[in-house]
């Protein structure tokens, strides 16, 4: 909402100044997004050409002297076809910044010749397109003075940052009296005397849709003469950046601004029959004002007469049926929209106007026929002409609403205590009605305030025009005790996953929640109720169904750069479904190149190998021992989601049935649809699939209990066919005796020719903790055929000799 | 001179001519092993007299003696350059680099550390952290927060839709983390302080707009907290996690369908150096966040009688607030990934925000 600080104060009387308006504005919620002083046309003064004569070595020039007012005529080399002496025009002296050339003036030599300032023409101070000569002024203007002020110019233009629930505030008028409930003023009512007309208007109005118009005022204006508007309309117009384009057409918007009141016009010798405020029909066409056809539907509100569309109800009027400098005869029309409706067809078609922006929001409706009255008196005094009545359709009359405000209420909401008088005069002078004399009183809301329902509605009057600036902080109640945990389990382990991945030397990504299609489909995901119907670009179109699509491509992005060892990390959401249930908290990583924990590259001690499988099952394992899952129970199994390489892959499992994770490199097909390639692997854990801990009666840990005696280690091989699994045989010897073996790792992995086709030897060394005695030779003999009793039990395994 | 006289200075002479630790030993056992020249010199003792053991013994065991701590002194001499040649020999170059430690190579993204700075101050103020889904119902999102349907409010939401179920009900991506508010009034009875960190998501993209962004909301309901405390609770979050000893904050009169009164706070800083702003001084506001106290229709759909309980919430953008501590020009960075940007901008892994240590470096 932009206006003119003049245009203010025609309802507004005030002595405030600019920078006061302003602030006050801000204050009171009509937040001030610019202000354009004017100071740009401030260097330029009114000047008098004395003398004019060719420039000695252009035929094109002439060289001026020029009167600016101190008595000391300067010397101008002017172009100018319409320069001459006895022109009055708009000087700049050296130093002056012109806006319509972009250039600072200094004195300079044109063709020789000195030249100390510049006369403007229209363009150059961006006034008007007009370049044709300079600026020529009536024979009264007073040299010497600031042209601005003399061309009134110099009206500074203030524009809101209206908020959507304030329809009043989107008039010059609502602004005032807004201003003036604040102190600022008071505000000039200009109350609308109704026009007398002679006989009924001849068009009439149907209303076959009356949910979308609650009214409709028309008057027929004859014998006008649409000629341009005056310099002050035109002015006021331009500075809030309208195209002035006739009297007729000017007024509608001048009105619109001036009081919140959009109008349309219609030229009456181009209405065929009587007008119909209906839906739109399919097929219904209408070339609008703006040039543009327009295809409408039923969800839309048009007015029709015998040819057709005509407008488009609250949003641009035709171009077949409006007025031009030919119109001798206009139609006025004031009419009420539903704001909805509006909205959506103005949303639909792509249009946004003065109007729309009102109706949508929520036009008085008790202006709707001083809209009328308004807009003919101004017809009246530009145009001339005889006017029919108003004829009103469709109008109920306004009931207001009524709301009780306990006063007690101001304090309870913003703890500033108001008093009771004060309170009820702000709301008075916004147009509110309080009665009752207790502590609770009756507000009747006026017309323009659509937005006010309840009590609390009120206190932000109160509180807005008494001033937030007066509410003096206050703590908030504190708490009586040592803050306690405030994360719940799953955020804890997020961060720990966080803190983990990290210290492992990954990077943390913050990667789109929204992928291309093809990548969801690669990782399982691609359904239809996760892809959004208004994607902002077509490869952010699906709900990820896992972190690692974004994280390779994240990587390959990097790759791209020159950077081709990086690992990231991200714990975040993927989706599995549109419930919030289905929202899973995952922590995922990638590593590339040879981005391992200890390192990138090459190294004078050794350099890193390409990044693998067991890279990303020590980083899952990681993450997981972060969320406090318990490392000792959990079962690495193959059978990866297909987008793992199916022999370079493992699924972590706790029990048979709950999935804590996957990891492994990627099948050669998964980096092909996601275009990437070089060594990588990934994994993907799920946080909030590690049980909650148990609840424990007290922090005390388990007593420690150190053996006496001496801890052994003894190694064994065993060859085995080449499909068993380490992780079997190391469970198997561990069980031999679980009272006395206390670990089991795995030291050597060989194959070869000796060992027989399709064998392997595993290489296992085991910790042996002796609990009651020293063990004796024979104990240790009987242990280790248990051992390799058990091994050849589970596996087939046989001591390698 | 006697023949001991001579085996004791050509024993002298062989320890100090000895070379290593073999060599001394080798004259060791020549002169006191089993067969050495001094044992057998001390074997010739028992078939002596005993007067002339009484003057022999003496001088035999002194040889003895004194060839004995002469070898053990060569000893000690020859271990020493031996150690010494060995210290020599494994000399390296310690300026070779070592790998960096992966702790000092890991990031956390400033995301995640802004989000672990305002749990700080807020776990500091009696709050906890809620959470909710990114895939909301129109209910949540909009209905339960007082947004009427085709209001225009609504519209400036520039909502994410999924397609519509059998019921013609359509999901959408949250355009706020206020949902959480009414998710957590349907759960928990006040009194409510709670910070809600998450992702949101608008259709809009440029230098300060991301289709998807991070938020967070805070809501306190009980019987009387009112704008004052509001106005509090925000200037002191904004000291702390600014990290100033003062801010100047204006509140403006605005409006958000869910609360009312409603208000959006400016908060002053210097603009003037490139790159950089500074709180708590300079001539320029700079939006930071909306609030305002709870609608009474949101208390209602969450449950709450409006005359019974009160309350305020506010939002802010936690990646603006980041980008204007730490300083990031450009919002789209966040979300690339590129590894430059974030161990420029991430975080130690180790450097974990707290109170008590300041919760930056």
């Amino acid at each position: 909402m932009k206006f003119t600080l003049s245009w203010l104060k025609d309802h507004l009387d005030t002595d405030a100044s600019l920078e006061q308006i302003v602030e006050r504005l801000t204050s009171i919620g009509l937040e001030v997004e610019s202000v354009d002083d004017k100071a740009a046309l401030k260097p330029f003064v009114i000047a008098k050409v004395l003398t004019a004569s060719r420039h000695p070595d252009a035929d094109k020039l002439q060289v001026l002297t020029v009167d600016t007012g101190d008595g000391k005529p300067v010397q101008v080399v002017c172009g100018a076809p319409n320069a001459r002496a006895g022109l009055i025009g708009a000087f700049a002296a050296p130093g002056a910044y012109v806006p319509g050339i972009d250039v600072t003036l200094s004195v300079g030599k044109i063709r020789g010749v000195e030249s100390h300032g510049m006369m403007c023409s229209e363009r150059e101070l961006q006034l008007s397109d007009e370049h044709n000569g300079i600026i020529d002024l009536p024979a009264d203007a007073p040299v010497g003075t600031s042209f601005a002020t003399y061309a009134q110019l110099d009206d500074p233009v203030i524009e809101i940052n209206l908020t959507p629930n304030r329809p009043d505030a989107t008039s010059v008028h609502g602004i005032a009296r807004d201003l003036a409930a604040s102190g600022l003023g008071k505000l000039i009512y200009g109350a609308v005397e109704p026009v007398d007309g002679e006989g009924a208007c001849p068009v009439k109005v149907s209303i076959e849709a009356p949910e979308l118009c609650p009214g409709f005022a028309l008057r027929l204006v004859r014998g006008v003469n649409n000629g341009p508007s005056p310099k002050w309309m035109q002015q006021r117009l331009l500075a809030i950046g309208l195209r002035p384009i006739n009297a007729l057409v000017d007024i509608t918007n001048y009105v619109t601004f001036d009081r919140g009141r959009p109008l349309h016009v219609f030229d009456a010798k181009k209405v065929a029959g009587n007008l119909v405020v209906r839906r739109g029909r399919d097929g219904d066409k209408v070339m609008a004002l703006d040039g543009r056809e327009y295809v409408l539907t039923p969800e839309m509100c048009v007015i029709a007469d015998d040819n057709g569309v005509e407008s488009i109800a609250g949003i641009m009027g035709g171009e077949h049926s409006g007025c031009d400098e030919n119109t001798t005869d206009v139609l006025i029309e004031s009419a009420l929209w539903d704001p909805i409706t509006t909205a959506r067809t103005g949303r639909a078609l792509g249009i946004i106007t003065d109007a729309r922006y009102r109706f949508e929001r929520g036009v008085d409706p008790e202006f709707m026929v001083p809209g009328v009255e308004l807009a003919t008196k101004l017809v009246l005094e530009l145009c001339g002409g005889q006017p029919t009545k108003t004829d009103v359709t469709g109008y109920a009359g306004y009931t207001a609403k009524v709301v009780s405000l306990p006063l007690s209420e101001i304090k309870r909401l913003t703890g500033i205590e108001v008093p009771k008088a004060e309170s009820l005069a702000i709301l008075t002078r916004l147009g509110f009605m309080p009665k009752g004399d207790g502590d609770v009183v009756d507000v009747t809301v006026p017309s323009w305030r659509p937005d006010v329902d309840g009590k609390a509605d009120l206190v932000e009057e109160v509180m807005r025009i008494h001033g937030v600036d007066n509410i003096a902080p206050q703590p908030l109640g504190a708490h009586d005790a040592v803050n306690g945990k405030i994360l719940t389990t799953l955020q804890i382990r997020t961060r720990s996953a966080r803190r983990a991945l990290a210290v492992r030397g990954m990077m943390e990504a913050v990667t789109w929640s929204f992928i291309p299609a093809k990548h969801a489909e690669l990782f399982g995901g691609g359904q239809d109720s996760l892809k959004l119907s208004n994607p902002i670009a077509s490869d952010m179109s699906d709900m990820r169904p896992s972190l690692l699509p974004g994280l390779i491509a994240a990587a390959q992005r990097n790759a791209d750069r020159g950077l081709s060892d990086v690992a990231l990390f991200e714990v975040s959401g993927v989706y599995e479904n549109d419930t919030a249930e289905g929202q899973r908290r995952v922590a995922a990583g990638v590593r590339r190149g040879t981005a391992k924990l200890e390192g990138s590259g090459r190294n004078w001690s050794g350099n890193s190998g390409n990044v693998g499988v067991f890279d990303a099952k020590a980083d899952a394992i990681a993450a997981l021992e972060a969320c406090g899952a318990p490392i000792d129970r959990l079962q690495i199994e193959i059978g990866a989601p297909a987008w793992y390489h199916p022999g370079r892959s493992g699924v972590i499992k706790l029990g048979p049935k709950v999935v804590l994770g996957t990891f492994g490199e990627f099948h050669p097909r998964t980096l092909e649809g996601l275009d990437v390639s070089g060594p990588l692997c990934g994994f993907e854990v799920y946080v909030d699939a590690v049980p909650e801990p148990k609840a424990k009666p007290t922090k005390t840990k388990p007593k420690l209990e150190l053996s006496a005696f001496q801890a052994v280690k003894r190694d064994f091989a065993f060859v085995v066919d080449k499909a068993v699994e380490a992780g079997t045989l190391t469970r198997a010897a561990l069980a031999a005796d679980k009272k006395l073996i206390t670990a089991v790792s795995v030291f050597d992995i060989f194959e070869g020719a000796s060992l027989g086709e399709g064998k392997k030897s595993i290489a296992i060394e085991v910790s042996i903790q002796p609990v009651e005695k020293t063990l004796t030779d024979q104990d240790f003999e009987a242990l280790a055929a248990r051992i390799i009793d058990n091994v050849k039990k589970q596996t087939g395994g046989v001591l390698r000799s | 001179m006697s023949d001991l006289e001579t085996l004791e200075q050509s024993l002298l002479s062989d320890i100090a001519s000895a070379a290593d630790e073999q060599a001394i030993e080798a004259v060791r056992v020549a002169a006191l092993g089993k067969k050495g020249s001094v044992s057998e010199m001390l074997k010739t003792l028992g078939a002596m007299s005993p007067e002339e053991r009484q003057t022999k013994g003496p001088v035999i065991n002194g040889l003895k003696n004194r060839v004995t701590d002469a070898l053990t002194a060569r000893k000690s001499e020859l271990r020493d350059v031996a150690i010494n040649a060995r210290l020599i020999a494994e000399k390296v170059d310690v300026t070779l680099p070592v790998r960096q430690s992966p702790a000092e190579r890991g990031r956390i993204h400033p995301i995640s550390q802004v989000i672990d700075e305002i749990a700080a101050i807020f776990g500091d103020l009696g709050f906890a952290i809620a959470e909710g889904p990114d895939v909301e119902t129109d209910h949540y999102n909009f209905t339960a927060l007082n947004f009427p349907e085709g209001h225009p409010a609504r519209e400036m939401h520039d909502t994410f839709f999924f397609p519509p179920d059998a019921n013609g009900e359509r999901k959408l991506l949250r355009t706020h983390t206020s949902p959480v508010q009414i998710r957590t009034m349907e759960t928990q009875k006040p009194p409510i302080r709670i910070v809600i960190p998450g992702k949101t998501y608008r259709q809009d993209s440029d230098a300060t707009h991301s289709p998807m962004f991070h938020q967070v909301e805070g809501l306190v309901i009980d019987k009387t907290a009112n704008i004052a405390n509001m106005k509090w609770v925000l200037e002191e979050f904004c000291k702390a996690f600014f990290e100033v000893p003062s801010v100047k904050m204006r509140f403006r009169p605005s409006f958000f369908p869910f609360t009312e009164p409603s208000l959006e706070v400016d908060i002053q800083c210097d603009r003037s150096r490139p790159g950089e702003v500074r709180f708590g001084e300079g001539n320029d506001w700079m939006e930071i966040l909306g609030c305002g106290m709870v609608h009474p229709n949101v208390l209602r759909h969450g449950g709450l009688d409006p005359d019974e309980y009160q309350g305020f919430a506010w939002g802010m953008g936690i990646d603006r607030i980041a980008m204007l501590k730490y300083g990031m020009p450009d919002l789209r960075a966040f979300f690339d990934a590129d590894v430059r940007w974030l161990q420029h901008y991430g975080f130690r892994p180790l450097d974990i925000p707290t109170l008590f240590g300041g919760l930056s470096a």
